[in-house]
C-alpha cells in the first residue's frame, strides 16, 4: 500500500502542475511544478515519511531507464546528422565541455571566496 | 487453426508488451555491462542502451513510431519522477540554504554558458538556423528542452537527440574535468553534472553518492527553470 500511496502522490503533483502550467501558459513542463509542490509540503510537514523515501528511491535509481525511448529517437534525423553531423555534434560534445568547465570553476571560486569570508 | 511465428509477430508488433519488455531487457543488460565493467564511461548505460535498442529496430525493421508508441508507458514515467526529484533535495535542504549565494552565481554563468556555447558551435561550423534553435536549450531536462524547442522554433524531436548527445557527455566527462582543475568536493561535482547533463547527469551523480546526487538534482531543477526563462531572452540578444 505505501508504494501505490506514494504513486498516487507524484502523479497527483504532477496533474495539478500540469494544470497550473496549462492554466497560466508558463512554458515549464508538469513534472518541475510538482516537483516544487512536494519539497514545498516537505518543508511544511518538517520530515521525510520513510514511504516516500524508499519508493524514490528505486524510482530514481533507474531514471536514465525513462529517457531511452526518446533517445533512441536518433535514429530519425540520421539524415539530419549526415548532413550537419559536424556543427551538432560539436556543439552538443564542445558545448557541454564548456558549460561544464564554466559552471565548475565559477562554483569552486564562489565557494572559496564564502569560506574565506567566513573566516573573516 | 496455428498462426504462424511471423503473424503473431505482426500482431504482438503493436502491442506495448513487446517493446516495455524489450527496453526492460535491454535495460538489464547494459546495467550489468556497466558494473561489471568497474562503471567504465564508455559503457554508460543510457548509450548502450540506446545502441542496442535502435540496432534492434533497425535489424527488425521497425519503425521508430511503433517502438514510440510501444513505449509511452516509460516516457510517461518521466513525470511522476522529476516530482520525486524533491526528495533528495529536501534532503541535503540545510547545505543547500547555506549556499545559495555561490549556487546561484554558477546558475546564472553554466545557464548562459549551455545556450551561448551552444548556438556559437553550431553557427561557426555553419549549421542551419532550425539546427541552431534545437540546440539552444540542450542542457535542460528533456521535458522542458522539448517545451523550449516548440516554442522557440526549433525541431523538438531533434532537441531530444542533442539532449541525448548532452546528458552522455556530461555524464562522462564531468569527472575528467573537475579532476584536470583538481575540484574534489562532492558539492561541484553534482551541481555541474545536473546543471550540465540534467537527468542523465543526475542518474549517473545519485549512482555516486547522496551529496553528490542532491546537488546534481538541484542543478537539473534550476537549470530547468534558467533555461526555460533565459532560451527565448539569449536567442533574441544573438538575433533569431
Amino acid at each position: 500500500m505505501p508504494v501505490i500511496c506514494v504513486l498516487a502522490l507524484l502523479l497527483g503533483l504532477q496533474l495539478v502542475g500540469e494544470w497550473v502550467v496549462r492554466l497560466t501558459g508558463m512554458p515549464l513542463p508538469g513534472g518541475l511544478i510538482g516537483l516544487l509542490l512536494l519539497l514545498g509540503g516537505l518543508v511544511w510537514l518538517g520530515r521525510l515519511p520513510i514511504a516516500l523515501r524508499q519508493t524514490t528511491h528505486h524510482v530514481l535509481q533507474h531514471l536514465i531507464l525513462f529517457f531511452i525511448p526518446a533517445v533512441a529517437g536518433v535514429m530519425l534525423h540520421f539524415e539530419l546528422l549526415m548532413h550537419e553531423w559536424l556543427p551538432f555534434v560539436l556543439a552538443c560534445v564542445g558545448g557541454t565541455v564548456i558549460t561544464i568547465t564554466a559552471t565548475a570553476l565559477t562554483l569552486s571560486w564562489m565557494l572559496k571566496r564564502q569560506r574565506s569570508a567566513a573566516q573573516a | 487453426m496455428n498462426m504462424t511465428n511471423l503473424a503473431v509477430w505482426q500482431q504482438m508488433q503493436a502491442s506495448p508488451l513487446v517493446w516495455v519488455t524489450l527496453t526492460l531487457c535491454v535495460y538489464i543488460l547494459a546495467q550489468t555491462l556497466y558494473r561489471r565493467s568497474g562503471s567504465h564511461p564508455a559503457l554508460l548505460p543510457i548509450f548502450t542502451s540506446v545502441v542496442l535498442i535502435v540496432g534492434v529496430l533497425l535489424l527488425s525493421g521497425t519503425p521508430f513510431p511503433v517502438y514510440e508508441q510501444g513505449t509511452s508507458l516509460l516516457l510517461f514515467m518521466i513525470g511522476p519522477a522529476t516530482v520525486a526529484l524533491a526528495v533528495p533535495l529536501y534532503s541535503q535542504l540545510p547545505r543547500l540554504k547555506a549556499l545559495w549565494k555561490p549556487i546561484a552565481v554558477a546558475l546564472v554563468v553554466g545557464c548562459f554558458t549551455a545556450i551561448v556555447s551552444a548556438v556559437a558551435i553550431a553557427w561557426a561550423f555553419g549549421a542551419s538556423a532550425e539546427t541552431m534553435l534545437s540546440l539552444a536549450p540542450k542542457s535542460a531536462t528533456l521535458p522542458i528542452a522539448i517545451e523550449v524547442a516548440a516554442l522557440t522554433g526549433g525541431i523538438p524531436s531533434l532537441t531530444t537527440v542533442a539532449v541525448g548527445i548532452t546528458g552522455i557527455t556530461g555524464a562522462i566527462m564531468t569527472g575528467p574535468i573537475l579532476k584536470l582543475f583538481k575540484l574534489s568536493d562532492p558539492v561541484i561535482h553534482g551541481f555541474t553534472k545536473g546543471l550540465s547533463a540534467h537527468a542523465i547527469g543526475t542518474a549517473r551523480a545519485l549512482q555516486v553518492g547522496e551529496t553528490n546526487g542532491a546537488f546534481s538534482a538541484l542543478g537539473l531543477c534550476l537549470n530547468g527553470i534558467a533555461t526555460a526563462l533565459a532560451t527565448p531572452l539569449v536567442l533574441r540578444l544573438l538575433g533569431f
